[in-house]
């Protein structure tokens, strides 16, 4: 089969009229949800350590002590569960030419000018940068996280380093709850995102729209893609 | 009950026998972990302190089976590995540790045998107490006294961070942070600190503040005309000074006492992690989530239009044709 470039080789067409195209396997969602909760549980555990005002989110949990126990385990079920999104996502989110174009023109991003943009393949540059910067600051979280895991860790290192592991554990997890905040909002934003992780597939005038070459390129080998 | 028990001014006398309300409580409260506003107290109770007088010290750890008695608490039996402490470290079961060191005075060529008893220091100012995330779980009371409340500890290790003297250890068994407490429910009832009471040489002392650093400004003074030119107290002012305070003999070194810090100090990391961060943290938060709230609802959206599945029908109709 010819190299793909800007599709993954289960993306196929689902139907001609109207288009649906395929764009996650129902194996890949959930482990997207299963990374989407994680990562919510995690900061609503986290911040309840981080603000003596968000404290009360523990009762979330059943108590301090449960939400203590409980966030470092999540830390690692969300670790473990983006490294397998990371598995099949890295290939297409690497830096193309075009997304240099794409951060150039965000100000037609924003006020949705698409024909102005370059056309893209399965990922914008935003997007790759929310895949990049949640890669990046899990590590960061994992690493610095087992340092102050004191369950388990409490001698791995020195109180010294525990004390930067613990800062940058949480600047980190404010970096990775705003990152999260503009990944749900750009996903809401843009108007018809959502079903790509819940049902599957998107409609063709959205992959038109803002992955033109994603779909050339699915369109171009027919329904020819491997069956799920 | 007949009346209220007097603060103690020291551990020798014999305590009073008869039932008496507690001397101290929640009402003297001057800082509490994760609270913020915290109203002042009524009334300032007398600053108290523990002397520890390192140069009467004999090493015979009275004090440590006094505090595994009063507190009830069971340490593991351990294994001998030809050194005197014992155990060898500080555990969430042995709030208080001799601590051994041999030395070798330059000066007279003389090998010095250092003993310290290690413990909670009761700083003025708690890095403890600052680190800890949990409401109430850490207090300090206007005598001075640090005390961690045990039913609202979480046991995240937090106080272990923040310490600048590597004091609070966390239960393996039930996951809660433990260190000496200066006997605070002994000296809410007019007594003075198990270990104090039992040392055979009083080189534990206990008593106001005040009365602890004028009995050092003695003990100085003595240690300095038997020629201890560098005797001195530790009350160190990084930390607002503190309730445990130490005769040293070598006061200018107190690096060589097993490592006690020379200037300790609640560390700039700590204080940057629960000072700014916290502040500028919550602020990006709270801005970005209001922000995409409100964008959210009131932004009409990036839609997708009719002609745009029109051309992408046209584009997938084209493709498979070939
Ligand atoms: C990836 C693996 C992770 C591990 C192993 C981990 C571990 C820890 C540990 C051990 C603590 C100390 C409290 C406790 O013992 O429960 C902590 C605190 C915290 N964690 Fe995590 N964590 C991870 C991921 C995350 C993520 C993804 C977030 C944010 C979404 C996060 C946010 C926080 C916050 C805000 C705190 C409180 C920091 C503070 O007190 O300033 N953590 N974490
Ligand atoms: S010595 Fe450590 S545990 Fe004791 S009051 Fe100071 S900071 Fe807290």
């Amino acid at each position: 089969m010819a190299r793909l470039f800007y599709s993954e080789r289960g993306d196929h067409i689902e139907s001609t009229e109207p288009v649906r195209v395929s764009r996650y396997r129902g194996i890949t969602r959930l482990n997207h949800w299963i990374t989407a909760g994680s990562l919510i549980l995690l900061a609503l555990s986290g911040l309840a350590f981080f603000s003596p005002s968000l404290y009360f989110l523990t009762g979330l949990f059943g108590g301090g002590q449960i939400a203590r126990w409980l966030h470092p385990i999540l830390g690692v079920v969300l670790f473990l569960s983006f490294a397998l999104l990371f598995l099949q996502m890295w290939r297409l989110n690497l830096p193309r030419p075009e997304d240099t174009t794409w951060v150039t023109r965000i100000g037609d991003v924003v006020t949705g000018h698409e024909e102005r943009l370059p056309e893209l393949g399965k990922y914008n540059a935003g997007q790759k940068f929310i895949f990049w910067a949640m890669s990046g600051l899990i590590l960061v979280l994992i690493v610095s996280g087992v340092m102050m895991w004191q369950q388990f860790f409490d001698g791995l290192v020195p109180i010294q380093i525990r004390r930067i592991a613990t800062l940058i554990h949480a600047l980190a997890a404010v970096a990775i709850i705003l990152v999260f905040i503009l990944h749900v909002f750009a996903a809401f934003w843009v108007r018809g995102t959502l079903r790509a992780m819940t049902r599957g597939d998107v409609t063709g005038g959205w992959a038109w729209r803002h992955h033109r070459k994603w779909l050339r390129e699915v369109a171009g080998r027919g329904d020819r893609g491997p069956a799920e | 009950m007949s009346g209220t028990a007097p603060q103690p001014t020291t551990a020798a006398a014999n305590p009073p026998v008869q039932p008496m309300e507690a001397g101290f409580g929640t009402r003297d409260l001057v800082r509490v972990s994760a609270t913020a506003d915290l109203p002042a107290p009524d009334r300032q109770l007398t600053k108290l302190a523990k002397l520890i007088d390192v140069s009467k010290c004999i090493g015979c750890k009275a004090c440590q089976s006094a505090c595994v008695e009063w507190n009830d608490t069971t340490p593991e039996i351990g294994e001998n590995v030809g050194v005197y402490e014992n155990p060898h470290d500080l555990t969430p079961d042995m709030f208080t540790l001799m601590r051994f060191s041999e030395w070798e005075n330059p000066a007279t060529n003389e090998l010095e045998w250092l003993i310290r008893k290690d413990g909670c220091m009761h700083c003025e100012d708690p890095g403890c107490l600052k680190a800890c995330p949990a409401p109430g779980a850490i207090v300090q009371y206007s005598n001075g006294i640090v005390d961690f409340i045990h039913d609202n500890c979480i046991g995240c290790g937090y106080c272990v961070t923040g310490c600048p003297f590597d004091i609070p250890r966390i239960s393996k068994t039930d996951h809660k942070s433990y260190k000496c407490t200066l006997c605070s429910d002994r000296v809410a009832v007019g007594q003075g600190p198990a270990c104090a009471k039992a040392c055979p040489t009083k080189a534990i002392t206990f008593g106001t503040k005040d009365d602890m650093l004028a009995l050092a400004d003695d003990r100085i003074e003595d240690l300095k005309s038997r020629g201890y030119d560098n005797a001195g107290v530790y009350d160190p002012e990084g930390v607002g000074g503190t309730h445990v305070i130490y005769v040293l003999h070598h006061a200018d070194k107190p690096g060589i006492y097993s490592d006690l810090p020379e200037n300790p100090r609640i560390s700039p990391i700590v204080e940057g992690w629960k000072g700014v961060t916290k502040t500028a943290g919550m602020a990006a938060m709270g801005v970005a989530a209001a922000g995409a709230l409100l964008m959210g609802l009131f932004s009409r959206g990036n839609k997708v239009e009719a002609e745009e599945e029109v051309a992408a029908e046209r584009l997938v109709r084209d493709r498979e044709d070939i």
